[in-house]
């Protein structure tokens, strides 16, 4: 039924008024998608707009409440994602979806496996598929290696060997590149390339604009589940997109403002921890937001685990106030006022089975509990307060955090140690993965805790945000602080320099 | 199914790292770790009694870890997907009183086998449906199956009690007979565990159990009929307990109501001394089968070097114990090693 020469006008595979409710949720409202051979289309959309659904919707992960999905041209029905694969559909899922105890080559080809007679594998045609796919991705990976302990690129690549592995005519990438660095983002994308020359369709979703622009043809948008318009990518601007997204002028994305810094509040001097980080000092005065950036692995979130007393350094100091911290005792540094939201909130910012009430209340066990009982009316009060201040979108505070979109959810990060009212802060990757419109609002955040006197120390990987935001950037480069650049002086080009190790001068 | 044609690759080329190499050895040596400690426990009573490795004496090593040995082989596979079955002491002792009064009746031996073995399949059929379908815990209702069966098993056999005398005498030479050192029973348990094996390996249904146990969520978006596979796993237990009934009335002639009791625990911990990880998704039939000899044979050793008996209870304790905190361990070295190795490369 595949008319590969036929690249006229039919879609490969479509999505025509599709609607698809969760309960009293309506996530999709009669949204229609077309993919063509050959073409990379983009999804846009803030987070929970429905991009997610979609993709289920799509891969037969859910089947639609009303509308069709359309392959081919024809109606057809996926009654699990065995079907969808079957039609020739790949889904590349935000959170890799990997079998941690099997190979990479059983990962790659579970449930479709060269056989032999009878039915049994073959164990060695599997393992030679998967090294041609190694191969043809440029990687060096052993395909009998255990999934288990692979980066989140190298997860990455065996997610896209799968979809390569049986010539996918539809692949579909939901932020494929939220976790990749620069050079991993541009071999993903020679892959994407290669795909479309072959005919293949692609779904690309992306939070980084300036990589829907660089690889889209086409893009359509959702917004609050609603089908909002697809159209060409060419003669847009990245304001245009943002407009059809957020549905409004977005305010200024680094509302930065300007602050007087005060007294040193976090001071840090010749930190070390042996094999991670060396002799790493700074100050970070209240009123000041410090930036500190640096490549994936440079070190950067191991220097907030230590401080904050997560990780044991080996030499070193630090001080909150004047205060010295002991060495790997959190509960110390809290009570100092220190606070750190993690880089990943899903497994060490949130308990995501339980309520957002919960989540905010469980800083404040120390204020909410009287005589060993906790208060649950304080404790609710004290949620709901913080909730409405941080305009977390949620239906009931009693439901459990993971119901949330991915931007909500680090607002209920916030929010849980903001409750703290702390007078220094870190916050690490703040705004990954979160859409544009609740990145101002984070953004926002950030710059009036700072302007009421809160130290605030920012990890990023993402440039723009850094220099738009940081009065002060700080370099990080395999595990040593190369540069300090004041907020005048912070470009991409300085700043990317001392990140790679060039002006360690 | 169109797999790229491997165009001139360079097989050879990609290195082995070190950390696959690592994670290899410490995979076969889980197994191999307990084979060691049999062989040296094996050893050191044969050294301190002579008399240990007899024929007879390797005949009833073998008898004696028989069972424990089908039972654990059918309790892996379900362990393997990330649940567990505790009604396996029950469902062995309903199926051996089943064929006992089959056989008292002047029945046919291996249509009582079959009859264990299809009693063992309702109860399995019953519990898979329970846990992939009711989408309850799987400890939990096994535990109420557990309780259930033994009910029934009370209710129907009363303090009646079936003795060796009322078995048809080629039933009871099956039992206790074989070739040589090796009894009939052992071939059986060793066939049918060479079987359970080839299958995990070579069947594609086989590592979706793994699959399954690994990432459940996972195994959903590949496509994997979840539900269907479960209910497989624990069909195939069940009629290994079954089995595992017949041919302990075989080997002991003696059943009565309060046969099998609590024997799921000794099978759960044969299961994980063998290295079948709890979590799921990991483990081999082979260890868990070395798991069972191991604990089966502790019962022998004791007595034969002259300590009293009243320490096996204690000693397999301990072999749990130790057996959850090297696999703790080893996981903890695995896992930094491998993000070493990461760290270098990114």
């Amino acid at each position: 039924m595949t008319h590969r020469s036929d690249t006229g006008p039919a879609p490969v595979l479509a999505l025509k008024d599709v609607s698809k409710s969760f309960g009293a949720v309506r996530a999709l409202r009669d949204v229609s998608l077309e993919l063509f051979p050959g073409e990379v289309h983009a999804l846009a959309g803030e987070n929970g707009a429905g991009k997610s659904t979609l993709i289920k919707t799509l891969a037969g992960v859910h089947r639609p409440d009303a509308g069709q999905v359309l392959l081919d041209g024809e109606p057809t029905v996926f009654h699990g994602p065995a079907d969808a694969r079957d039609a020739g559909i790949a889904v590349i899922y935000q959170e890799p979806t990997l079998f941690p105890d099997l190979s990479i080559a059983e990962n790659i080809f579970m449930g479709r496996r060269p056989r032999r007679a009878l039915g049994r594998i073959d164990h060695k045609a599997t393992h030679e598929a998967t090294l041609a796919l190694m191969t043809r991705l440029g990687v060096e990976l052993d395909p009998d290696r255990p999934a288990r302990g692979l980066s989140i690129a190298d997860q990455q690549i065996v997610e896209i060997a799968k979809a390569l592995s049986f010539d996918a005519r539809v692949l579909i990438m939901d932020e494929p590149t939220a976790a990749l660095t620069g050079s991993e983002v541009a071999r993903l994308f020679g892959v994407v390339r290669t795909l479309r020359e072959q005919g293949a369709a692609v779904l690309f979703i992306s939070h980084r604009l300036e990589e829907i622009f660089e690889i889209c043809r086409r893009v359509t948008t959702l917004r609050d589940g609603a089908y909002i318009s697809s159209e060409p990518l060419e003669g847009m601007t990245e304001d245009d997109l943002v407009r059809r997204m957020v549905g409004r002028d977005l305010e200024e994305l680094y509302p930065k403002q300007d602050v007087e810094p005060g007294a040193v509040a976090l001071s840090v001097r010749r930190l070390t921890r042996e094999g991670v980080f060396t002799d790493v000092s700074f100050d970070v005065r209240c009123g000041e937001i410090v930036g500190l950036a640096g490549l994936v692995g440079a070190g950067r979130t191991e220097v907030a685990r230590a401080v904050f007393g997560v990780d044991r350094w080996d030499a070193g100091e630090v001080e909150v106030d004047g205060k010295a911290l002991t060495n790997g005792a959190p509960s110390t540094a809290m009570a100092a006022g220190l606070a750190l939201v993690p880089e990943d909130r899903r497994a060490q910012g949130l308990v995501m089975d339980m309520s957002i009430e919960r989540n905010i209340g469980l800083t404040g066990l120390r204020t909410t509990v009287k005589a060993g009982l906790m208060n649950r009316g304080a404790e609710r009060s004290r949620s709901l307060d913080w909730a409405v201040r941080l305009q977390v979108k949620y239906a009931r505070i009693a439901d459990a955090v993971s119901t949330l979109s991915g931007g909500n959810q680090q607002k209920v990060v916030l929010a849980k140690w903001l409750a703290t009212g702390p007078k220094v802060l870190i916050v690490d990757e703040p705004t990954r993965g979160i859409d544009v419109g609740t990145k101002a609002e984070v953004h926002r955040l950030l710059s009036s805790l700072a302007a009421d006197g809160v130290a605030v120390l920012m990890i990023s990987s993402d440039l723009p945000e850094i220099l738009g935001m940081a009065d002060r950037v700080l370099v990080m480069h395999e595990g040593r602080l190369t540069a300090e650049i004041p907020r005048s002086e912070a470009t991409e080009e300085t700043v990317m320099a001392a990140a790679t190790g060039r002006a360690a001068a | 199914m169109t797999v790229t044609a491997p165009e001139s690759a360079p097989v050879a080329e990609v290195p082995k790292s070190s950390g696959t190499r690592l994670v290899d050895r410490v995979f076969k040596m889980r197994e191999l770790a307990i084979l060691a400690v049999f062989l040296v426990m094996i050893a050191v009573t044969q050294a301190g009694n002579s008399e240990f490795l007899s024929e007879q004496g390797i005949k009833d090593l073998l008898l004696n870890a028989t069972i424990l040995v089908l039972v654990a082989t059918g309790q892996s596979l379900v362990v393997i997907t990330r649940n567990v079955d505790l009604s396996v002491g029950s469902t062995l002792g309903i199926s051996a009183f089943a064929a006992g009064t089959y056989l008292q009746g002047g029945g046919n031996p291996v249509v009582a086998i079959v009859l264990a073995v299809l009693l063992g399949i309702a109860f399995g059929v019953l519990n898979g449906l329970l846990v992939s379908f009711g989408q309850v815990p799987a400890l939990v209702v096994t535990l109420g199956t557990l309780y259930i069966i033994r009910g029934i098993d009370s209710i129907w056999v009363g303090s009646r009690q079936i003795t060796a005398a009322d078995l048809p005498d080629g039933f009871i030479d099956f039992g206790a007979g074989g070739v040589s050192a090796v009894p009939w029973l052992a071939l059986i348990a060793l066939a049918v565990l060479v079987g359970t094996a080839y299958y995990l390996k070579h069947f594609g249904s086989g590592r979706e159990l793994y699959a399954l146990g690994s990432n459940p969520e996972a195994a959903r978006l590949a496509g994997i009929p979840v539900r269907k596979r479960i209910l497989a796993a624990y069909t195939f237990c069940g009629a290994l307990a079954g089995l595992a009934g017949a041919l302990y009335l075989a080997r002991f002639g003696n059943v009565d109501s309060g046969t099998g009791n609590g024997y799921e625990l000794t099978v759960v911990s044969a299961v994980v001394v063998g290295g079948v990880v709890f979590t799921g998704g990991s483990g081999s039939v082979y260890g868990a089968a070395l798991g069972a000899l191991l604990l089966t044979s502790i019962n022998s050793v004791l007595p034969a070097l002259g300590v009293s008996s009243v320490w096996v209870l204690a000693i397999n304790g301990v072999l749990l114990i130790l057996a959850i905190a090297v696999d703790r361990v080893v996981a903890l070295r695995v896992a930094s090693a491998l993000k070493k190795r990461n760290a270098r490369h990114g």
